[in-house]
């Protein structure tokens, strides 16, 4: 197979804007995303009344239903309720209702995973509850939950994909209105392949490198 | 609220038009998870044996799937394979061959691990009570491997129905396809369709995937060891 | 050793639930200050349970538990207060892990107690060199071994300059050649007053700390003695069968 190599100069601006606005999207998405998955999973922990009820459905809600269709529902949908947003908005929303499920699923089994008697035994010096989340469960369950906190991150990194859906100018599309212009099937879509695998493959070495480092360094009581 | 709008769901077929659209996302979810099972417990046998380029290969692979987004597998095979082998594929077609890759490199990883985790003095005790290689298989280590492995592979279902729903973009007519022609139908008669009619399709799939993932957690906490 | 004949704290009809099952079924206690108490039994007694309702990590569903002229077991206790007063030492130590044990002591006196952190650095000092621990004071609690461990839980306990400490089962989850350093610490406390609950299944350790021994079987308190009467002349024919139990053991 002959690559056009002109062709694919020439298109790397293209491309390099498209990740710029991946990166932009990823990296707000799974700010939100961990703010609420904190701030939820600590309202789970302490087991706020009605609060907590209310989390769980909307983790349930946003678990198993597709973007797609929570972006297609936002872009389309709420407009005709009187809520407009513009689509990269639209897509942060939609990421961070996705994201800040998983986000508070992690959070909440790091949580979990410290000990009952941790617990008891920072009671039994007179923490507050405030205090025993701040000094004794959030950072032993933030150093438990980073490896899956990165996983989500990961997924959230890739689920931009799916903006482009919702008119974005994203990879996917840059690469489609590329094929259908000039018909370069080939360098489109292998640029598109390259452009995620610089995205992602550096991440996704970093965190298991650091899944590694977890592993053998776990507290130990 | 919008008034004068949920009424499109129920106009004409249109409800069992959309239905009939979300069968078509899990069929094509059905019918990858089935193949990609079979190919899976090929590969994740494979995994096991011992030899480095081979496990390398068939972890790049798995890997493959990991780092690029689906879509993006998606639009390779639908941009490329057909116009290069001058035969015409199907949305559908492109899905199932890119679902089944990607199921089989799940479920291939999910049959190493259950197989890795088979602790030695299982095959050990069961050997010292005499049993034959088949009998080990059939009493011992499959009933502990299908424990080991069913949350996961019903996960990967979900994961995959909910994917599905990115089909849509290739140009299968599927539930999203057909709530936009329902709406752009009746753009003049009901011009909040959208806000019901993806609404709905939200609550479909969620119909479809929380049973699942309850599943999975039930199977998760029961086979907990 | 050093009763002073001061009530300190009073155990009444004490009840505890767990679900149906009746776990302390009507518990009377009296502890005097200065006083060390050593409750024996076989497990499941409730011993453990009581111990836990006088920290309030289990709520009671009778009686009453009075300290300071507060009844413990109403609804309206504010725990985070008495906690500085009643302290606890678990059995599985639960040092914080993420905390060099300076930190671990520290934490109460200067988050809950909101002390001065020079002063209670030096207490935390002077407790940990009591110890013999004071070169460690930096090190993180994984880097200890068992009975370590327990000796810097019991330093933190002390440094929140409790009126009573409760001990539950501390030498339970240790290697045997580490459970002396930890009872001579406890014993160190014993002579100089310290008021003291203990719960344990050291024989020989009970019988030379405590002032008093109460014994404990199926949710009841059955014989309470001096330990030299309870252990060579038990009144309860329960308490002559648990004895002989360890007896047997001992073989």
């Amino acid at each position: 197979m002959n690559l056009d190599w002109e062709f694919i100069v020439e298109s790397l601006p293209l491309y390099g804007e498209a990740m710029w606005l991946t990166v932009r999207l990823a990296l707000i998405a799974i700010a939100l995303s961990l703010v609420l998955g904190l701030v939820f999973s600590l309202v789970l922990f302490y087991k706020v009344r009605g609060l907590s009820s209310i989390i769980l459905a909307y983790i349930e809600l946003s678990r198993n239903t597709p973007l797609l269709v929570q972006l297609f529902f936002l872009y389309y949908g709420l407009p005709k309720v009187g809520i407009h947003m513009s689509e990269f908005t639209c897509a942060v929303v939609g990421m961070t209702f996705l994201g800040g499920s998983y986000m508070t699923e992690a959070f909440r089994s790091g949580i979990e995973a410290v000990g009952r008697s941790q617990l008891e035994s920072g009671l039994s010096i007179g923490l507050s509850k405030v205090q025993l989340a701040r000094y004794v469960i959030l950072p032993q369950a933030l150093a438990i939950s980073i490896p899956s906190l990165g996983a989500n991150a990961i997924f959230l990194l890739k689920e931009t994909s799916i903006v482009g859906a919702i008119a974005l100018m994203d990879l996917m599309n840059v690469a489609k209105d590329l094929i259908g212009m000039h018909y370069k099937t080939a360098e489109s879509l292998l640029l598109l392949v390259l452009a995620y695998l610089v995205l992602v493959l550096p991440l996704s070495l970093l965190l298991s490198w650091v899944e590694r480092k977890v592993r053998h360094a776990e507290f130990g009581n | 609220m919008p008034n004068s709008g949920i009424e499109v769901l129920f106009e004409g077929s249109n409800f069992e038009r959309l239905l009939g659209g979300l069968l078509v996302t899990i069929e094509i979810s059905f019918v990858s998870i089935i193949i990609g099972t079979v190919l899976g417990i090929f590969m994740g046998l494979l995994r096991t044996v011992n030899s480095r380029p081979l496990r390398l290969v068939l972890r790049l692979y798995l890997e493959a799937f990991r780092i690029i987004p689906i879509l993006v597998w998606l639009y390779v095979v639908h941009f490329s394979f057909s116009p290069m082998l001058d035969i015409d594929i199907s949305g559908e077609t492109t899905a199932i061959l890119v679902f089944s890759l990607w199921g089989a490199a799940e479920i291939g990883d999910i049959v190493r691990g259950a197989l890795e985790s088979m602790p030695k003095h299982q095959v050990e005790s069961g050997q010292a009570l005499g049993l034959s290689s088949r009998q080990l298989f059939r009493h011992i280590l499959i009933p502990q491997a299908v424990r080991r492995m069913l949350p996961g592979a019903i996960n990967l279902a979900t994961r995959m129905v909910k994917t599905t729903s990115l089909v849509v973009l290739i140009g299968v007519i599927e539930v999203v396809k057909i709530g936009q022609q329902i709406i752009e139908l009746g753009v003049i008669k009901a011009p909040n369709a959208s806000f019901w009619v993806y609404g709905f399709i939200f609550i479909l799939y969620f119909l479809v995937c929380y049973p699942l993932s309850r599943l999975s957690r039930r199977f998760e906490r029961k086979w907990q060891t | 050793m050093t009763k002073t004949g001061e009530l300190l704290l009073e155990v009444q009809e004490v009840q505890k639930y767990f679900g149906d099952r009746q776990v302390l079924k009507g518990i009377d206690l009296q502890v005097e200050r200065g006083e060390v108490i050593v409750i024996l039994g076989p497990s499941g007694c409730g011993k453990s349970t009581l111990l836990r309702c006088l920290n309030g990590l289990e709520p009671v569903q009778g009686g009453h538990i009075l300290y300071r002229e507060q009844d413990l077991a109403g609804a309206e206790v504010n725990w985070r207060e008495l906690r500085q007063h009643i302290g606890m030492v678990f059995q599985n130590y639960e040092l914080f892990p993420h905390m060099t044990v300076l930190e671990n002591i520290l934490l109460g006196p200067l988050k809950v107690q909101k002390r001065e952190r020079a002063e209670a650095v030096q207490q935390a000092q002077q407790l940990l060199e009591r110890v013999g621990l004071l070169d460690r004071a930096q090190d993180y609690p994984r880097q200890l071994s068992g009975g370590q461990k327990q000796r810097i839980a019991i330093v933190r306990a002390l440094c929140m300059n409790p009126d009573i400490i409760l001990f539950d089962e501390v030498t339970a989850s240790l290697d045997p050649e580490m459970v002396r350093e930890v009872l001579d610490v406890i014993l160190g406390l014993a002579k100089q007053g310290m008021t003291m609950i203990i719960v344990t299944h050291e024989m020989g350790f009970a019988r030379s700390v405590g002032d008093r021994i109460v014994f404990m079987d199926q949710g009841q308190v059955c014989e309470m003695a001096p330990p030299e009467q309870f252990f060579t002349n038990p009144a309860t024919e329960r308490a002559q069968h648990f004895l002989n139990i360890f007896e047997y053991n001992k073989l």
